[in-house]
């Protein structure tokens, strides 16, 4: 049994929901234990760390400092999104690169009685401790209802191979370890070159011309390398691509299609498991056609449509793949 | 914001800016280190939408020319991917870096655009209010002080959200560590300005 202390993070609990629903299905049959760090708070994202430098770094130790002390036989922390999971490494590994920071910090914490010592717990991702820890071997024998058929573009984000200062991926910029899990999975996994491109993290809210061009660049890949659905590994990319590509098809008049889904999710229809509980309809983009394609039947996600273009012929435009469906 | 209203050991610190921003940094920035080679704007995926790319923006750092870095809008354009982090030959810690001036440039007030700003300071007011992060009262906020002409179009995200259960409508539940947090974190900001 692989016990873990877990830290979901906020987005597990509303916008990725179906991350943590098919998590909470599967992680029983990985063998986990996982022990929710008690009362941790938000990770700051990429917000506080650009606001104030010690303020940011002392709210991602109050949730270290917490996972100490709480530790019973494990120093394992546990990560579902990149995005967490990079702040408290990020913590753990420059605490101890400059000490005299890592003093500070813990003068901060301090004022709430806690203490960390930096590197005194390990931090992982999800995917690493499912790839490393369970292995491939196992995981292939849990499989029941081998994904066979179905096209898979598989989606690891920016976050998590890099900056990786604990060493943990196969490589910073095509690392191997979601293709292999998909492969486990039996699903046809394509050789996708934009693997760890940027999803346009917070831009959607700040520059969305910026953002909408980094989700395009990805939809339109997945699409032309014929994807059925793309996966993700973290809830800030899934929800820059799912419900931010209406927006991009607004934005660049195009008509993509591509149903994000978490690797969770398809890990949980693999070994055989109720689809209702994992969460499926919760995209914006529908994936239960891609799914029924392969014969698995799964909840349908309702749409909701964006609105129509106004005019479809004008000035003439470069072509984008997708314009043909929208000149109709 | 005018020169005279810089804070007068802002004025004389022109040429330690590098040691200043370096100092900002979360870990060993390495900025001193940065050999021009320009990797770092070639790797990186909003690199057009920047008034100067990373290499620029170093050597302007080097060249003690803090107004203008301060008020590039080239560290608010970061996606934070960490493309130019890995690939540096020098192991500058470049996306740190980006934080740093970011901090920076809010304390003196001297970005140009405040939509970036704005939304990282509304963010953390939630978070130092609740613990955590809440997307609803956060995204509203924020459309409506700077994106009014995108409701629209952002309809039926909001509403596929709001009926998917993706986004609560009410606040979260604070953490019960809250006063422990808020210790922290005013500690934290007085050791910062020490």
């Amino acid at each position: 049994m692989n016990k873990y202390l877990f830290y979901p993070g906020c987005s597990m609990e509303s916008g990725a929901r179906a991350y943590d629903e098919s998590l909470k299905a599967i992680y029983k049959k990985l063998g986990f234990e996982l022990e929710e760090i008690k009362d941790w708070n938000c990770c700051g994202a990429t917000e506080y760390l650009s606001i104030d430098l010690l303020p940011a770094y002392s709210l991602i130790s109050r949730n270290l400092a917490l996972a100490s002390k709480q530790a019973n036989g494990t120093h394992k922390v546990v990560a579902s999104c990149s995005a967490c999971f990079l702040n408290l490494a990020k913590a753990n590994h420059y605490m101890a690169e400059r000490p005299e920071f890592g003093e500070k910090v813990n003068e901060a914490l301090a004022a709430g009685g806690l203490n960390y010592k930096p590197g005194s717990l390990e931090v992982h991702h999800l995917l690493d401790v499912i790839i490393n820890d369970v292995g491939i071997e196992e995981i292939q024998k849990l499989v029941v209802k081998p994904l066979k058929g179905l096209r898979v573009a598989p989606y690891l984000g920016c976050m998590l191979a890099r900056p990786d200062y604990e060493k943990q991926w196969s490589d910073h910029e095509y690392p191997t370890e979601l293709t292999r899990l998909l492969k486990a999975l039996g699903a046809e996994v394509i050789d996708f070159p934009l693997n760890t491109h940027c999803c346009g993290g917070h831009m959607t809210q700040i520059s969305p011309g910026t953002a909408f061009e980094l989700i395009r660049q990805l939809v339109s890949a997945a699409d032309q390398y014929k994807a059925d659905v793309m996966v993700t590994v973290c809830p800030m990319c899934q929800m820059n691509l799912d419900a931010f590509q209406g927006e991009t098809n607004h934005f660049f008049h195009t008509n993509y299609h591509m149903p994000i889904l978490f690797f969770t999710q398809l890990m949980g229809i693999a070994f055989g498991m109720d689809p209702k509980k994992l969460g499926f309809g919760a995209e914006l983009v529908d994936a239960s056609k891609a799914m029924s394609r392969i014969g698995i039947e799964v909840p349908a996600a309702e749409e909701t449509q964006a609105p129509k273009r106004k005019k479809t012929t004008g000035l003439p435009m470069p072509k984008m793949p997708g314009d043909e469906e929208v000149a109709s | 914001m005018t020169a005279q209203n810089h804070p007068p050991q802002n004025n004389k610190s022109n040429s330690n800016f590098l040691e200043e921003v370096s100092e900002k940094t979360a870990g060993v920035s390495r900025l001193d280190m940065c050999i021009q080679c320009g990797t770092c704007g070639g790797s990186c995926p909003p690199a057009a939408d920047m008034d100067h790319t990373p290499r620029t923006l170093f050597a302007m750092i080097r060249a003690g020319m803090r107004d203008e870095v301060l008020s590039s809008n080239t560290p608010w354009m970061c996606v934070s991917c960490y493309y130019c982090t890995s690939r540096c030959p020098q192991n500058v810690l470049i996306t740190d870096i980006m934080y740093a001036l970011k901090g920076m440039a809010i304390k003196e007030k001297r970005y140009k655009d405040s939509t970036a700003p704005d939304f990282s300071q509304s963010f953390i007011g939630m978070v130092e209010n609740y613990g955590r992060s809440f997307e609803l009262g956060l995204a509203t906020r924020h459309y409506l002080m700077h994106f009014p002409m995108r409701l629209p179009s952002m309809a039926p995200m909001g509403l596929g959200m709001l009926s998917k259960r993706r986004m609560g409508i009410t606040p979260p539940k604070r953490i019960q560590g809250m006063d422990q947090l808020k210790a922290i974190l005013t500690r934290a900001k007085e050791l910062e300005v020490d």
